[in-house]
């Protein structure tokens, strides 16, 4: 038995359900879990070793084998490419000696590629041991590499100063920056902690949600479930244990405004969360934080100690008997699909992250079966304002489908990418004119799982009722590919993070995939376009929203910037599988020495 | 009216589809009476010498030769049906998709815990009356299109009768549960 690996099962007394946390605390002391380890914490959690496996194999930040003394996680975002990723990772092999999927023969450097890690305004961007790297060069490469061989510590290769704002904070000291271009509500400087908790304790719970009913402020993740609503069900269910969750997944590739609201309003998120656990009546409230923002944990868990110690947090909470309250933060381990509400809770229990079937709804049955709230960041920031000013007064932003303000996140060929608040009702040229974007052949508005328009829909609006979007907005330059650096790039999203529990999701993006390639390398016909069109369908069936929109790629790339596709179809062939004998042979001949 | 004209094959197979055809038992007596066989295994037919309705292909492909009778039936048939996992998903043969040809034929010849020390030279077989192998396996629709799909491993010979019955006499075919619930 491992003394270490004990202490940190102790850590968490036995819970099997804080298997994500000592499994990320053993990856973090080890590097790695091996067999043995595994072994142990299925042993001293009493689950099965295949239970414990299953976890085990699903995240993408846990790893049986070693992934070296320095593990570089580079983001393979579109966004990321359009800014020379691509040259930056080919510095590293270079300089490292291995290939990306791999650890240099000495084992001190890993080479590893991962999803979107937030930080779209400032690609191209690396995770090295946790630490985020920003701005990524091949000049920047070759000094990090070197700085690695003479053994440097991560801290220390991270010489080019800290961040804006709290980034520099003696209990963040990231490099990254915030590009908070404009502010409103959320972002506002105008807010004291604590003064709407001391105004709600005046309230019954229940005047708090018709306030939250009232602001008519919808779900800010993309989803736009109504948020007086969803508190209301939670309220009603009869099981008394109830929690709050915070969704911090953010993974959505091109967003990162909650890494702002997290760096920059943390207290106004925390007294977020205690409004919703008045209004339902939790005690309990976990805010669930993306392994890529664990950066921040440090900082985060000492406002949560001084909300505490301000009587924000804990027992009695601003003398009020009864109301209490606290949070835990719990950590992800890299993965998409965690976004989704029943994933996310899966996954805090301790499990592989795959969505429940619904109903019941996490407001009946959520984490560890009961009643459960899952909101956004963004929306728990919004509920604060909204209780210290009032419903109509939240109303007065936006449009009536869609009231307050949306902070977007802009990235992509612009001269100002960052984090802009903005009413909802602005329409995507005013946003363009905005971010300093000119000639754009078109924009990814809600992420990969969202929608791409070109400039005969500049003139739709951001809103529920138009162009919904939980904040990404991706802009595309004229010199860009659509199909090859975006399109391409996003179906290769959706195939990694799916969780590969609905069949069409686990196959039919793979399938699009081949089509896709098939149309760019020319030998596409219109029957493949009807093909895409028809099969779609079928993406119905699955279980969550990552299986409903992983085709949107080419959905929604075939629908609104149809000529991509139709320039590229064979015209004068009527039905071509894509299929050519001289490709297939080669190899057979390569192999047998024939000609 | 002159009767409907079959043709048949098997690629990459087993010829297991085909055995299962001939499980229809007397009913051949049927179909004789409704369809006429070109090229085919059944009658040793070696090349088309007419054009046919109906081309039934058993297995995928996985070389050359297979791509060449494949496309010989597309341009011979009016309707191509796929008969059988193996000419609709690779079946078997497909298995070794997950590795390189090199791999592969590296451990058939040379590396191989079955390979004998009378191979010393190394050689993989490389006559020119053999076939090229493909990269990798294909399922016919990747190759040529195709009509329909009988699924099964074999699809069981009412299937294939009652299929080819509904499609000379142009009725919908029926499908009960228990002729396509494979397992």
């Amino acid at each position: 038995m491992d003394k270490t690996i004990d202490a940190i099962i102790n850590n968490y007394n036995r819970d099997k359900n804080r298997l994500m946390d000592i499994l990320i605390d053993t990856q973090d002391t080890l590097g790695c879990v091996p067999d043995s380890a595994a072994e142990q914490i299925a042993d001293a959690l009493d689950i099965s070793k295949v239970d414990l496996e299953q976890t085990l194999s699903f995240y993408h930040f846990f790893s049986k084998e070693q992934r070296g003394k320095y593990t570089v996680y580079l983001n393979n975002s579109a966004v990321a490419n359009m800014y020379g990723r691509k040259e930056v990772a080919r510095i590293f092999e270079e300089e490292a000696g291995c290939k990306f999927g791999e650890v240099t023969k000495d084992g001190l450097i890993g080479l590893f590629d991962t999803s979107c890690i937030g930080m779209n305004d400032q690609e191209p961007a690396a995770l090295i041991n946790g630490v985020v790297f920003t701005m990524l060069t091949p000049y920047r490469v070759r000094e990090l590499v070197k700085g690695m061989r003479k053994g440097l510590k991560v801290e220390e290769l991270l010489r080019t100063g800290y961040g804006d704002g709290n980034n520099s904070s003696p209990l963040i000291r990231s490099a990254v920056n915030n590009h908070i271009m404009e502010k409103g509500p959320v972002l506002s400087e105008d807010y004291v902690p604590g003064d709407a908790i001391k105004k709600i304790i005046k309230l019954d719970p229940a005047e708090v949600i018709e306030e939250v009913k009232n602001s008519n402020i919808r779900g800010r993740g993309g989803a736009g479930f109504p948020t007086g609503l969803k508190w209301d069900f939670c309220r009603r269910a009869k099981d008394k244990r109830r929690f709050v969750f915070c969704n911090a997944d953010e993974g959505e590739p091109g967003t990162f405004k909650d890494r702002v609201i997290l760096t920059e309003r943390p207290r106004l998120l925390f007294e977020g969360m205690a409004v919703a656990a008045y209004a339902i009546g939790a005690a309990e409230g976990i805010l669930y934080l993306r392994y890529e923002y664990k950066y921040l944990k440090k900082f985060l868990e000492n406002i949560l100690d001084e909300m505490r110690s301000k009587n924000l947090l804990g027992k009695n909470i601003a003398s009020k008997k009864g109301f209490d309250f606290d949070i835990r933060i719990q950590l992800g381990a890299g993965a998409y699909v965690c976004g989704e509400e029943s994933a996310l809770i899966e996954s805090a229990e301790g499990k592989r992250g795959e969505p429940r079937d619904r109903p019941p709804f996490p407001v009946e049955k959520g984490y560890l079966g009961h009643p459960t709230v899952v909101n956004n960041v963004e929306t728990l920031c919004s509920v604060v304002k909204v209780m210290l000013y009032g419903g109509e007064w939240y109303r007065s932003f936006g449009t009536d489908e869609s009231t307050g303000t949306k902070l977007l996140c802009v990235s992509g060929d612009c001269h100002y990418p960052g984090v802009y608040e903005l009413e909802w009702g602005f329409s995507v040229a005013d946003i363009l004119e905005m971010v300093g974007a000119e000639n754009v052949q078109a924009v990814q508005v809600g992420g990969p799982s969202g929608t791409c328009i070109g400039p005969d829909g500049f003139e739709r609006i951001l809103g529920y009722e138009d162009l919904a979007t939980g904040g990404s907005l991706i802009i595309i330059g004229p010199h860009r590919d659509v199909l090859r650096d975006i399109v391409l790039n996003f179906m290769d999203f959706f195939i990694e993070e799916s969780c590969g529990s609905c069949t069409p999701c686990r196959t039919l993006p793979v399938a699009i995939r081949e089509k896709l390639i098939k149309i760019i390398e020319g030998r596409g016909v219109m029957q493949d376009l009807m093909d895409i069109e028809r099969w779609r369908f079928i993406m119905k069936v699955n279980r969550c929203g990552l299986g409903h929109t992983a085709l949107n790629p080419v959905l929604s790339t075939l629908k609104n910037l149809r000529h991509l596709y139709l320039d590229l179809i064979q015209k004068e062939v009527e039905y071509d599988t894509g299929f050519r004998l001289d490709e297939a042979v080669k190899e057979g001949k390569l192999v047998t020495n024939r000609t | 009216m002159s009767k409907p004209i079959v043709a048949t094959t098997s690629l990459a197979g087993c010829f297991g589809c085909h055995m299962s055809f001939l499980d229809i038992d007397e009913r051949i007596l049927d179909l004789i009476e409704l369809v006429e066989f070109n090229k085919s295994p059944i009658n040793d037919i070696k090349k088309f010498t007419k054009m046919c309705d109906i081309g039934l292909i058993e297995g995928g492909c996985c070389n050359d030769e297979n791509v060449h009778i494949l496309k010989d039936f597309r341009a011979h048939c009016k309707i191509l049906v796929s008969v059988g996992e193996c000419a609709i998903m690779g079946g078997l043969p497909a298995l070794r998709n997950s590795f390189s040809l090199k791999e592969c034929l590296d451990e058939a010849y040379l590396n191989g815990p079955s390979v004998v020390a009378n191979n010393e030279e190394g050689v993989i077989p490389n006559d020119e009356e053999l076939p090229i192998l493909l990269d990798k396996v294909y399922p016919c629709h990747e190759v040529v299109r195709i009509d329909y799909h009988l699924p099964g491993c074999p699809p069981s010979a009412d299937l294939i009768f009652d299929a080819l019955y509904a499609l000379v006499t142009n009725q919908p075919l029926k499908l009960p549960y228990e002729v396509v619930k494979f397992d």
